[in-house]
């Protein structure tokens, strides 16, 4: 590790002025950044801890949405009883992520935040467009079986690894951050940027912004939800592919279907089209099988990661009929 | 001489304390006089040249104390490669030269006042390279492929009549390729070493399965004799192979130390392990098994392709053990070696098993759906007494024993003879069943026993606890032979100060430790006894000396009759007595003992001159298939073995459980992915090398057959190490045949080979 500056400020005021000197990142349970820093992946001169700020550790209930603090422990918001009843996507996408010591380390806020496991990006004697813009891409001809398949471009590849917010993509969810600039809220869907011509920028945060809340709108959705996780083995690790959906159903008929995929795609993705396509049909593995492949309709493969789409289309399948089980 | 039990009863590890509490020291907790750090550097290209290292920056980190690089790193002489008798682990050293020969090769060692500024100056050494074109593994321009028995005295190629011709007239043949993948040992300690010189004595603390050798191995690339070295390893974080040859960092360590006149501490990170150390190489098998209309195998022929090194040739040659499995009458096999731009490869848990028997078990079981036989049917048709190649005995072999108490405790008789067709909890079911062998290997030991006339003992040896159970079972047999409670035995292991063990690997140090701890037991037996039975007086006086044996702490005659200990040692006049004793293997000559303090391997078994000695298991495994996303989970685990006496259930139920586990991810996870394009390992890190969780393996059933063979050694013991994770490989990948129709030829199997084979 390179020697850096380490804060530990008192209130969130304190925290958006030490984030205001250049380069200064905040840390807070530390499972992504630490490990990155280790790898000289990540170099950040200054370290601003978050993890103890008070205030932002609660889980509350409003007229219209569940509102995540963004330290809250991954274990924390996976066992509440509010998520297990009438959001159960939510709360089986942190079970299924990582091992028990990082869920009780990590936030929400972090882990929305958590970086690509690509390997090229993850080792600094690689190409990588991601961590030196412009060096090129490594993961286009080696090894890219996790890599996405969806939502890429010509100058990465790399995949969205986390499954919170997979789910929270099939949601209506918003993100509450503040800055020296003052507070604002970002809607879910453009907190993660796609690669395109600029893959070091991975989300719409300004320098020195925090994330302070993530913000579900309560959603009769919720109910019939379920977060579906292919992966190597049987825990602790990434996903393959993975789908959260929702539902509501008159009937056999979908009357309302939200799909978010993991692992699948450059971002937390939303697969509206084939949401679009469900709805006032009858729920059958063969129309789920069609939302699926018109989910996976833009996949664009490579060498070793064309199983993804086939794989996703199931998945998609799965995740379906196992949520039309809750409606 | 006392008995020792069949199946010795569990006795909990008597290291287990010291373990859970964090008491137990393994290389890295010594703590050495002011300690200086060192890191190393490693290439990240697999070929070519270096054509500078700049360490200006890394100078410039506060805390650096050097940074040796090919230009002014300490000379040393090499020592010869394992595999041609020496201790190495690969025959080229690195930091003597500007050639690369495969990636993450050390091109520097920074040694600094802080293990962070070794880190952090690390980092800053920047390398130049003039790169080539690597080879990285089978199928890449620039491997050359290389008969073993054309390039190796010592390679035969085991054969016996004509199986081609009688391939032709078999009724039915079964034809395949099979394939493994490259595998790391990722024992949980990472690689270290601490070096420590008090004027010109080194002391070396250094997680190994093998301390003479790196004594040995040290003291030679340092050019130093070796009574001035000594290698601690009192535990081992596990080891699996990796940890048994000397390596380049050991000296290196070493001759930095000796040049900055202070200890210093080198830690190896994860990464660096991958190829600074050994793994388990790819192969490729082509096999040929044919049976008559009735199942009985005609003929046999297995053709390995195994990856090496370009300065080393290392094969595991499993030939030798898939040829003696059945009762073939026709065998042709050879092994061929395939040299690419890597490191050089090495032993690894069942070294030639696991490959071998994976590519056979599957071979068997293709051939029982061929012929629409039962697999475990077909197996058992073909079992025998004889070894094919030699048509000597075995010593014991209880196959038939073993599956058909498997098939009893798995309910094998559910299984339905037909793909696809059981089905559970919506699920595609399936069975697989794989034969599980390990050969029966000694090695010389010698060991100081040690019994006082309180009724304290102890057993000094440099054998290893690898996470095996060593301490434990050596204090057991020496219980059980000095007759004295467990817990009154004191076990010192892992020290080149001790009389010299044997090697922790070949599954050789159970049975070889135990045979010395016989012998010295019976020298203190006999001491005690004639004193006891030639005195003028005393309950013993007069006795037979052969009929009085050391039995819960007395000195007792068959009759029941005897002393208490004390007494027996007051009629000797001393409080202590000890035995050193040396001990052999059959077949083994006298200079095969100072081999073992020189740092010289002799391991014998397997086949020998007049029989054949092999420990033998059956798996048999379920597995369900998710029908639409195909993911594969193994439920359920039957392991049942025969391996000779068990010294102790718990200990001996470890191994061949882990093992078994083992074998699972052996089927369905482990792989370290190569980019072919660099010949680099990408996924060198236990996040993203896979092993199987807690949440992988759901019920697991094991059990051991009663088994005495006095013919392998006196003890009766056989190894069993590494006789849980063979085979496992080739159960899952059976069932999953019997599952989905898709016959997996290539380990690990991976969701999207199932899911190709069912698309098209
Ligand atoms: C071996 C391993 C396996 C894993 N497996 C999975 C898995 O299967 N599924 C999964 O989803 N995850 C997995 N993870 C990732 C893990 O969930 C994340 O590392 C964790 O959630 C990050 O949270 P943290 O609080 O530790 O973040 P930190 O490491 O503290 O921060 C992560 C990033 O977010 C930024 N950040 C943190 N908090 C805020 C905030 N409030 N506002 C703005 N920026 C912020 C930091 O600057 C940093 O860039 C795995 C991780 C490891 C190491």
């Amino acid at each position: 590790m390179l020697p850096f500056a380490y804060e530990k400020p008192k209130s969130l005021d304190d925290a958006v002025k030490a984030l205001a000197d250049e380069g200064a990142v905040p840390i807070a349970g530390g499972t992504t950044m630490i490990d990155l820093m280790k790898l000289y992946v990540l170099q950040p001169p200054k370290l601003v801890d978050i993890g103890g700020l008070p205030g932002l550790g609660e889980i509350e209930e409003t007229d219209d949405a569940v509102v995540f603090g963004a330290l809250v422990r991954m274990a924390d918001a996976a066992e509440h009883p509010l998520l297990k009843s009438d959001y159960p996507a939510l709360s089986e996408a942190l079970w299924l992520a990582a091992s028990p010591q990082i869920r009780n380390m990590a936030t929400l806020g972090g882990n929305v935040l958590q970086r690509t496991r690509c390997p090229y990006f993850r080792d600094t004697s690689y190409r990588c467009n991601r961590r030196v813009p412009g060096s090129g891409c490594d993961a286009i001809g080696g090894i890219n079986r996790l890599h996405a398949v969806l939502g890429t471009s010509e100058t990465c590849i790399a995949s969205y690894p986390g499954d919170w917010a997979v789910a929270l993509a099939a949601f209506d969810t918003e993100v509450d951050a503040v800055s020296r600039a003052g507070k604002r809220t970002i809607a879910f869907a453009d907190l993660h940027l796609r690669p395109d011509d600029h893959p070091e920028r991975v989300h719409a945060l300004k320098e020195g912004e925090v994330i302070t809340h993530v913000r579900v709108k309560k959603t009769p959705l919720g109910k019939a939800s379920t977060y579906y996780k292919v992966r190597d083995r049987e825990s602790y690790a990434f996903a393959l592919a993975s789908v959260a959906a929702a539902l509501v159903m008159d009937g056999e008929t979908v009357k309302d279907v939200r799909l978010g995929l993991g692992g699948v795609a450059s971002v937390p993705w939303r697969a509206r089209e084939a949401e679009d396509g469900l709805k006032g049909q009858e729920l059958t593995p063969e129309t789920a099988r069609r939302a699926g492949e018109t989910a996976f309709r833009d996949a664009r493969t490579y060498d070793h990661n064309a199983f993804k789409v086939p794989l996703g289309v199931e998945t998609v399948v799965e995740a379906l009929m196992s949520a039309k089980t809750r409606a | 001489m006392a008995e020792l039990p069949l199946i010795g009863e569990g006795a909990p590890r008597i290291d287990g304390r010291l373990k859970v509490t964090g008491d137990a020291r393994y290389a890295a907790d010594f703590s050495v006089p002011n300690p200086a750090y060192a890191q190393l550097v490693t290439s990240t290209i697999a070929r070519g040249r270096i054509v500078s290292l700049d360490a200006s920056e890394a100078g410039k980190v506060p805390g650096v104390l050097k940074v040796y690089t090919h230009e002014n790193a300490p000379k040393i002489e090499g020592v010869p490669f394992f595999g041609k008798g020496g201790q190495a682990y690969q025959g080229f050293r690195p930091l003597q030269g500007v050639e690369i020969k495969h990636e993450g090769q050390i091109i520097a060692l920074v040694v600094a006042e802080t293990l962070e500024a070794a880190r952090e100056a690390a980092f800053r050494v920047k390398a130049t390279y003039e790169p080539q074109t690597p080879a990285a593994t089978f199928g890449d321009g620039g491997t050359e492929t290389e008969v073993a028995a054309e390039i190796s005295k010592q390679h035969t190629d085991p054969k016996t009549g004509d199986a081609d011709a009688a391939l032709k007239d078999a009724a039915h043949v079964v034809e395949a390729e099979y394939e493994t993948a490259t595998n790391h040992h990722n024992a949980m300690e990472l690689y270290s070493t601490t070096a420590h010189w008090t004027g010109d004595h080194l002391t070396i603390y250094e997680p190994s399965q093998w301390v003479y050798g790196l004594r040995a191995g040290v003291a030679g690339e340092l050019g130093i004799p070796q009574d001035k070295v000594r290698v601690l390893s009192p535990f081992t974080g596990g080891a699996f192979g990796s940890k048994g040859t000397v390596t380049a960092r050991s000296a290196l360590t070493a001759a930095a130390a000796r040049a900055l006149n202070r200890p210093v501490k080198l830690l190896v990170t994860r990464a660096q392990g991958y190829t600074t150390a050994s793994y388990r190489a790819e192969t490729k098998h082509r096999i040929r098994l044919g049976a008559d209309g009735d199942g009985t195998f005609v003929g046999f022929v297995h053709e390995g392709f195994e990856l090496t090194s370009r300065p080393d040739t290392f094969l595991v040659s499993g030939t030798e053990s898939t040829v003696r499995m059945y009762g073939f009458k026709n065998v042709r096999t050879k092994v061929s070696a395939v040299r690419a731009d890597r490191n050089t490869p090495g032993f690894m848990r069942s070294p030639a098993e696991v490959p071998y028997m994976f590519a056979l078990e599957s071979a068997v079981d293709e051939l029982a759906w061929k012929i629409g036989m039962d697999p475990i049917e077909l197996r058992l048709k073909n079992d025998t007494k004889t070894d094919p190649i030699t048509g000597k005995p075995f010593t014991t072999r209880q196959v038939r024993a073993c599956f058909e108490r498997a098939k009893e405790l798995f309910g094998w008789d559910r299984r339905v003879a037909k793909v696809g067709a059981m089905r559970a909890d919506g699920e595609l079911v399936g069975y697989g069943a794989a034969l599980a062998c390990y050969p029966t290997q000694l090695a010389p030991a010698a060991v100081r026993l040690t019994l006082e006339g309180k009724g304290r003992a102890r057993v000094q040896i440099a054998a290893h606890d690898i996470g095996t159970g060593t301490y434990t079972v050596l204090a057991q047999a020496a219980a059980g032979l000095l007759g004295v409670a467990l817990d009154r035995v004191e076990v010192e292991l892992g020290d080149t100060n001790l009389p010299a063990g044997p090697i922790s690997g070949g599954s050789v140090a159970t049975a070889s430790s135990v045979s010395a701890i016989m012998k010295a037991a019976e020298a203190i037996r006999l001491r005690l006894a004639t004193a006891a039975t030639t005195s003028n007086d005393g309950p013993l006086a007069g006795k037979d000396k052969e009929s009085v044996v050391l039995k819960d702490g007395r000195l007792v005659a068959e009759d029941g009759t005897g002393e208490d200990l004390t007494d027996a040692f007051k009629r000797l006049g001393v409080g202590t007595v000890e035995e050193y004793a040396e001990w052999l293997p059959d077949g083994v000559d006298e200079k095969a003992m100072r081999g073992l303090y020189n740092g010289s391997v002799k391991i014998v078994g397997g086949p020998m001159q007049d029989r054949t000695q092999f420990s033998f298991g059956a798996e048999l495994v379920e597995v369900r298939v998710n029908p639409r996303t195909l993911s594969i989970r193994v439920p359920r685990m039957v392991g049942v073995f025969a391996s000779g006496r068990i010294m102790n259930r718990m200990t001996a139920g470890s191994q061949v459980l882990g093992g078994m586990v083992w074998g699972v991810g052996s089927a369905l996870h482990e792989q370290t992915e190569i980019d072919r394009r660099y010949a680099r390992y990408v996924n060198d890190n236990i996040a993203e090398y896979l092993v199987p969780v807690n949440a992988d393996i759901v019920h697991q059933e094991i059990e051991f057959l009663e088994e005495d063979d006095g013919e392998v050694n006196l003890a009766g013991v056989k190894g069993l190490g590494e006789l849980g994770n063979v085979g496992t490989n080739a159960a899952v990948a059976n069932a999953v045949y019997h599952a989905t129709g898709f016959r997996a030829r290539k380990i690990p199997i991976r969701i999207e080979d199932v899911l190709k084979s069912h698309l098209v």
